[in-house]
């Protein structure tokens, strides 16, 4: 190839930025030259809070505007929905239970919300606060951003994962990769400026908890360990306090509030706020104004932290079999990174200094070092971080279900990704065509303890005598920790068939279904914004006609001539009220035409007493 | 492009040795990774992500199995077509075998000298475990210089071991 030949501008390298699509609260952040970014919205908020409300009409509302209807409109506002992320109604009950939205009755392996008679996906919805993201991104690059890596707990399943790739399908994201949280947040840190060490990430966020263990090693981030656990986090903590509030407010005013969805929040956010300023100070008042009356109790920090100390003991059984399945030792661990808002709780911090016996890192802002990470992992991707690579692990066990029910290991838990295993199968009867595999992820021996993850149709095997057929079925656990089936049929070398059947998310066919109505949706929200702009211009142009005609200039134009402004004016308003944009450009330019001499008239004056304006001066 | 080699001597790219050095085979690990991590070629052909990702998944298998010397060994026999006979009461433990069974069912009863007796047995049973971790070394090196006889005698130790392990941690779970 001759110098020439090589293509230096042809493909055009597109953006790729890190989301860290968050419980409570999601952010985006990129790479630049000085290192990680976090990308701001153009009133210069990072965050964009996990709320989505559906109103009555019109686009949904995302992020600070939807915060405060989670109060004036609790059965329109979804929040925490990445609680239910990967599940079955089965798996939620508890939350349900807090939730004001309803679930449509046909939620067993997708849960279906029902808000104002249309139905949601948790990453229907989730995909909405990461469309916020993307068009953050666009104001902000000035570009549209359609590449992302984003991250999700350590301790996500197969499930929960590729709810988070749907999401980012739907909001028209090329997700390149997902990244574990906690491992992100070791990017972020750099740490891998001391070479070589070990380090204990520690990561309790709004919904989720990460432990993940890893080794330094010359700019390599290896994961040695990973565990935790996907349904603790600081809504427990709120969770508690509510309870504890609704129980005082219902012997205080004998009314019980747990069923009026608006005042919940309200309660909500009450012990919120305590339980933030509780990290400061050392006593704080939840305080509940509702319907005139008022509720007002004292908590000291000593009676909150009697209160949390069971959430926070939840978190150290994970920490510990980390520690075992790493094969370290407390002191083994040279640092400890905090990740995760609730983490500045000083219980907190005091369980992790007590546990690892090391002062944790906590210099960087517990809420956007996820985000910071992810866009660290962009980089690399994107080839900008060459000297940095990490390699994660999956964190559950992957299996197949054998005779009687029992589990058949596969890939073992902390096996580094992306990781594989083969097995033959074979046929048990004359004449069979196909083979049904049961996948299921999880560390117990019985198929029933594990989480279902799939059901593997191998069809279309040529008809042969009992045990003859032989074919080989391959389990790939990628990068982003999903798992992807191959299978050959050894006799013939030939690919196998299969059909997927997913135990808990939505089919590819799902997906994409979702994604062509919002392309559809997308299209009339394209049109409606088309309107606007196109009437803000008109507006501009009738008020700056309008100004003209005090203008000496108008009265040296001909009557027919102000007849035919006159004229264009009305025409304009009227296609105004319309909704055909394209008819509203066509009258401005109607009405520019007929307001050129006006205009050069204008020009002409102005010109002149500049002119003279000069010589005065002069 | 051609696929990535799936045996794990292979993808390391070094000889069909039991005897390996860990620590050469983990800056190995360390350097193929930078080479094929699926990360590092993210903006390549469908075609190059592919060979990353496969060769990605068989270094790590590789590096897993290959660096833990009973799983090496299984790995290496498996490969040679040996089999495996783990279920069956090594000859020289019979007897012992016997005798801690006996023990662990007085145990059950409440018995208290016989609780002892099972406890001096794992004992026993673990120093045999050590033993046999110290012989593997030498059957590696005599398999690697060719001494077809030394296979066999591999085969039976990591039967035994396999064995013994199984033994200890269900006396184990019993005496809980």
């Amino acid at each position: 190839m001759s110098l020439f030949q090589i293509d230096f501008g042809g493909q055009k390298e597109h953006k790729v930025i890190g989301i860290d699509l968050g419980t409570t609260n999601s952010l985006a952040a990129f790479m630049d030259l000085t290192g990680p970014t976090v990308i701001p919205d153009p009133q210069g908020e990072v965050i964009v809070p996990s709320v989505v409300s559906i109103p009555e009409k019109g686009e949904p509302i995302v992020g600070h505007a939807a915060v405060e209807r989670l109060i004036t409109h609790p059965e329109r506002t979804i929040f925490s929905v990445k609680r239910l992320m990967g599940r079955g109604v089965g798996d939620v009950q508890d939350e349900l239970k807090l939730f004001p939205f309803h679930i449509a009755p046909d939620s067993d392996t997708v849960i279906h919300l029902e808000l104002g008679g249309k139905k949601f996906t948790p990453p229907a919805v989730s995909a909405l606060v990461l469309r916020q993201l993307k068009q953050n991104a666009k104001d902000f690059f000035g570009e549209p951003i359609e590449h992302a890596v984003i991250t999700v707990p350590a301790y996500f399943n197969d499930a929960q994962r590729q709810a988070t790739k749907d999401a980012g399908r739907i909001a028209g994201i090329q997700v390149m990769r997902l990244v574990n949280e906690p491992t992100a947040a070791a990017l972020a840190y750099g740490l891998d400026k001391r070479q070589n060490g070990v380090v204990a990430v520690y990561d309790l966020g709004g919904g989720t908890f990460d432990i993940s263990i890893l080794k330094l090693h010359d700019g390599i981030f290896e994961v040695l360990a990973t565990n935790g656990d996907t349904h603790l986090g600081g809504d427990d903590i709120d969770n508690l306090l509510m309870r504890i509030a609704l129980e005082d407010i219902a012997s205080e005013w004998g009314v019980d509030l747990s069923s009026d969805a608006g005042a919940v929040q309200r309660v909500r956010r009450a012990v919120i706020e305590a339980k933030h300023a509780l990290s400061t100070a050392m006593a704080a008042v939840i305080e509940v104004h509702h319907d005139g009356k008022s509720y007002r109790r004292e908590l000291p920090r000593e009676l909150f932290e009697k209160l949390i100390a069971p959430v926070i003991d939840r978190t150290l059984t994970p920490c510990r079999d980390c520690m075992k399945d790493a094969g370290v030792t407390p002191d083994e661990i040279d640092e400890v990174v905090l990740v995760g808002g609730s983490t500045r709780i000083p219980l907190v911090r005091q369980a992790v200094r007590n546990l690892f016996k090391a002062e944790p890192h906590t210099e960087l802002n517990p809420d956007e070092v996820v985000a910071l990470g992810a866009a660290v992992q962009a980089g690399i991707l994107s080839g900008h971080v060459p000297d940095k690579l990490l390699l994660d692990v999956t964190p559950l066990s992957l299996g197949i279900e054998t005779m009687g029910g029992i589990v058949s290991k596969l890939i073992h838990r902390n096996s580094t990704i992306p990781a594989s295993a083969a097995e033959t199968f074979t046929t048990a009867v004359d004449g069979q065509s196909n083979v049904l595999i049961h996948v299921v992820q999880g560390e117990r021996e019985m198929v029933r303890d594990c989480r279902s993850l799939a059901r593997f149709d191998l069809k279309g095997i040529d008809p042969l005598p009992a045990g003859m057929a032989k074919i080989q079925v391959k389990f790939l656990i990628d990068a982003n920790g999903i798992l992807n089936v191959s299978a050959k049929d050894l006799r013939t070398g030939k690919e196998q068939t299969i059909e997927v059947k997913p135990s808990y998310g939505l089919t590819d066919e799902q997906v994409e279904a979702i994604v062509l109505e919002s392309f559809e949706k997308a299209e009339e929200d394209f049109s409606e914004r088309q309107l606007r702009e196109v009437r803000v211009e008109a507006d501009r142009i009738l008020n700056a006609v309008d100004k003209a005609k005090g203008d000496d200039a108008y009265m040296d134009l001909s009557d027919e001539e102000r007849a035919g402004v006159d004229q264009a004016i009305a025409e304009l308003i009227l296609a105004y009220h319309g909704s055909d944009h394209n008819l509203i450009h066509n009258k401005m330019d109607g009405l520019n035409q007929a307001t050129l001499k006006l205009a050069e008239l204008m020009m002409n004056t102005a010109v002149q007493g500049l002119m003279k304006g000069t010589k005065i001066d002069a | 492009m051609e696929a990535p080699p799936s045996g794990y001597y292979e993808i390391f790219g070094i000889e069909k040795k039991l005897a390996l050095d860990v620590e050469g085979l983990q800056r190995r690990f360390y350097e193929r990774s930078r080479e094929w991590h699926p990360d590092r070629h993210a903006r390549a052909s469908a075609e190059q992500r592919e060979f990353a990702e496969q060769a990605t998944a068989t270094l790590n298998d590789a590096w897993r199995v290959l660096r833990d010397p009973v799983a090496r060994a299984e790995y290496f026999l498996t490969a040679a077509g040996v089999k495996t006979d783990a279920k069956k009461t090594p000859p020289d433990l019979l007897e012992e075998v016997f005798e801690l069974n006996m023990a662990l069912e007085e145990a059950r009863d409440g018995d208290t000298g016989a609780k002892s007796q099972v406890a001096a047995a794992l004992v026993r049973f673990t120093a045999m475990l050590e033993s046999l971790d110290a012989d593997r070394g030498a059957l590696f090196l005599r398999i690697d210089l060719g001494d077809a006889a030394a296979i066999p005698a591999l085969r039976a130790l990591l039967d035994k071991r396999k064995y013994l392990q199984n033994l200890v941690r269900d006396a184990r779970a019993t005496m809980e």
